[in-house]
């Protein structure tokens, strides 16, 4: 009997590693919880033979990682962030891959009158003229970025808010998770809204502006740089990324009868 | 309340299921944490038990900067791994970073204060008993600490148990330095985090109930294997 426990203890680290080639990607917490990576990677596997790791992380920790040398390339949506990456030199280029949008998410009763704002920033006007509880981000995420570049073109800035504004620095599913909680309105790409299991009292109240357009880009990390990267192996994800495959399955990608995705690489 | 009976029931499933994935984390929890205590065993048990015989100046000092150390925050622990071992940091040439290598390294280095802390706790009572003994048979400084840990070895299980519970709950490290990738470096601890993000919370209720299954029966088969607990060897 004892024999045989150790045994088992024994084969508990004997493992058996995967022998395709891997390649290290820092994603964004809203690109992962859409659930698209789970249609893409095994697609990718089959016909570029590269086993993708995701490191799902918020967009600032993405460009750190990526700055560092950590990953091979990096896929996010702050075009400020992305051009600032690759005029350093941490970056080859920055390729456009496809764009989804943000949504602004509220109680059901609304009593900011969201619903019937005629542009985003009309939108966020009302909740900070309502002074009801809004939940941010507050991890210097894309999402995060592109809810403060709102702030300002509604002309308001959050140091000047009161305790309605609560930052969270969190993901976007636990930012969502504590709105929900808090019967808050939140900023959230459509992707997690959608596939968020714990909507509890929140409801869709405000899409469709195009200030809205949420861009992802593909960054290769540059190998000049950081001479262990998988250079190759980031140019083939690239251009699996940017192949009527890729465009079919972003395309195709839906949840509930929703588009979630646009494919929209160039040439 | 009815989250819990839904975790229950997935939990439930996910067993009876033999889902493959469940068996991969949860496989990959263990190694990585056993490891953890193995190495962080050989390290504290050793340090405690010279700690409890040894004496020498600011002796106190170290066992209270010991002590201390038990409560040292695991995200700043996973901070600091992050650091050395990234690509832009001093042992970045290893290439360790997000793997499990890099997770073990992170869970030795918060559980060792705590296994040696306990560990010296226990010796030094024993000491107080043997120190007697073992002056007047003469015995070297390594005989002593090798008596004690052997005739403590009941306390010492009880230390490395406990450095095991802390390093499978733990959470906030591994994700820093493991990156939580599926395949790779998703653990049980990692799973949950993220299924609480996507507001799946039966989920990951039931990954926590696998957790908390898992620690009890390792201690269970520990306690099996030093054939503890049983008549006659109170």
């Amino acid at each position: 009997m004892i024999r045989m426990v150790w045994a088992a203890v024994a084969a508990v680290f004997i493992g058996v590693a995967a022998q395709a080639e891997e390649i290290k990607l820092a994603v964004t917490t809203s690109f992962h919880n859409s659930g698209l990576s789970d249609v893409l990677l095994p697609q990718i596997l089959a016909d570029t033979g590269l086993e993708v790791q995701l490191l799902v992380v918020g967009t600032g920790q993405a460009i750190r990682l990526g700055e560092a040398g950590d990953v091979d390339a990096i896929l996010v949506h702050s075009r400020s962030a992305e051009d600032a990456f690759v005029a350093a030199g941490f970056g080859t280029h920055r390729r456009e891959i496809m764009y989804n949008d943000f949504v602004l998410i509220g109680p059901k009763a609304d009593a900011g009158a969201v619903a019937g704002a005629q542009n985003a920033a009309e939108a966020l006007t009302r909740i900070a003229e309502a002074e009801a509880v809004f939940v941010s981000r507050g991890d210097d995420s894309g999402t995060h970025k592109k809810e403060l570049a709102l702030w300002a073109a509604a002309g308001k800035g959050p140091e000047s808010f009161g305790a309605w504004y609560r930052a969270v620095g969190a993901g976007m599913g636990a930012a969502l998770n504590t709105a929900a909680g808090m019967d808050a309105y939140i900023l959230a790409d459509r992707a997690s809204w959608l596939n968020f299991a714990n909507k509890g009292n929140l409801t869709l109240l405000f899409a469709g502006d195009p200030v809205l357009f949420n861009q992802y880009a593909y960054l290769p990390v540059n190998p000049e740089l950081h001479p262990h990267v998988k250079a190759e192996a980031a140019e083939a994800l690239e251009a699996w990324l940017t192949s009527d495959t890729a465009a079919g399955l972003i395309n195709g990608y839906r949840i509930g009868g929703e588009t979630l995705f646009t494919f929209n690489a160039g040439e | 309340m009815n989250d819990i009976t839904e975790g229950l029931r997935a939990a439930f499933w996910l067993l009876v299921s033999f889902d493959a994935e469940l068996w991969e984390i949860s496989l990959r929890s263990l190694k990585v944490s056993l490891s953890a205590v193995v190495i962080a065993c050989a390290i504290a048990v050793p340090l405690g038990t010279w700690l409890a015989v040894q004496r020498f100046a600011f002796r106190r000092t170290v066992i209270a900067v010991m002590n201390a150390l038990m409560g040292l925050p695991p995200v700043v622990v996973g901070l600091m791994v992050y650091i050395l071992l990234s690509r832009s940091g001093p042992f970045g040439v290893l290439g360790l970073l997000f793997t499990p290598t890099a997770m073990v390294i992170a869970q030795v280095v918060i559980i060792t204060p705590l296994i040696a802390s306990i560990t010296h706790q226990a010796m030094r009572e024993l000491w107080a008993e043997y120190h007697d003994l073992l002056i007047s048979l003469n015995t070297s400084k390594w005989q002593r600490v090798r008596t004690l840990m052997w005739d403590g070895r009941r306390a010492l299980l009880t230390a490395a148990l406990a450095g095991f519970g802390r390093a499978i709950g733990e959470v906030g490290a591994i994700m820093v330095v493991g990156g939580n990738i599926d395949h790779a470096t998703r653990v049980l601890t990692t799973a949950i985090a993220l299924e609480t993000g996507k507001g799946d919370f039966a989920l990951a209720l039931g990954l926590g109930f696998v957790l908390i299954g898992l620690a009890v029966c390792v201690s269970l088969v520990t306690h099996a294997l030093s054939q503890t607990e049983r008549r006659g060897r109170w």
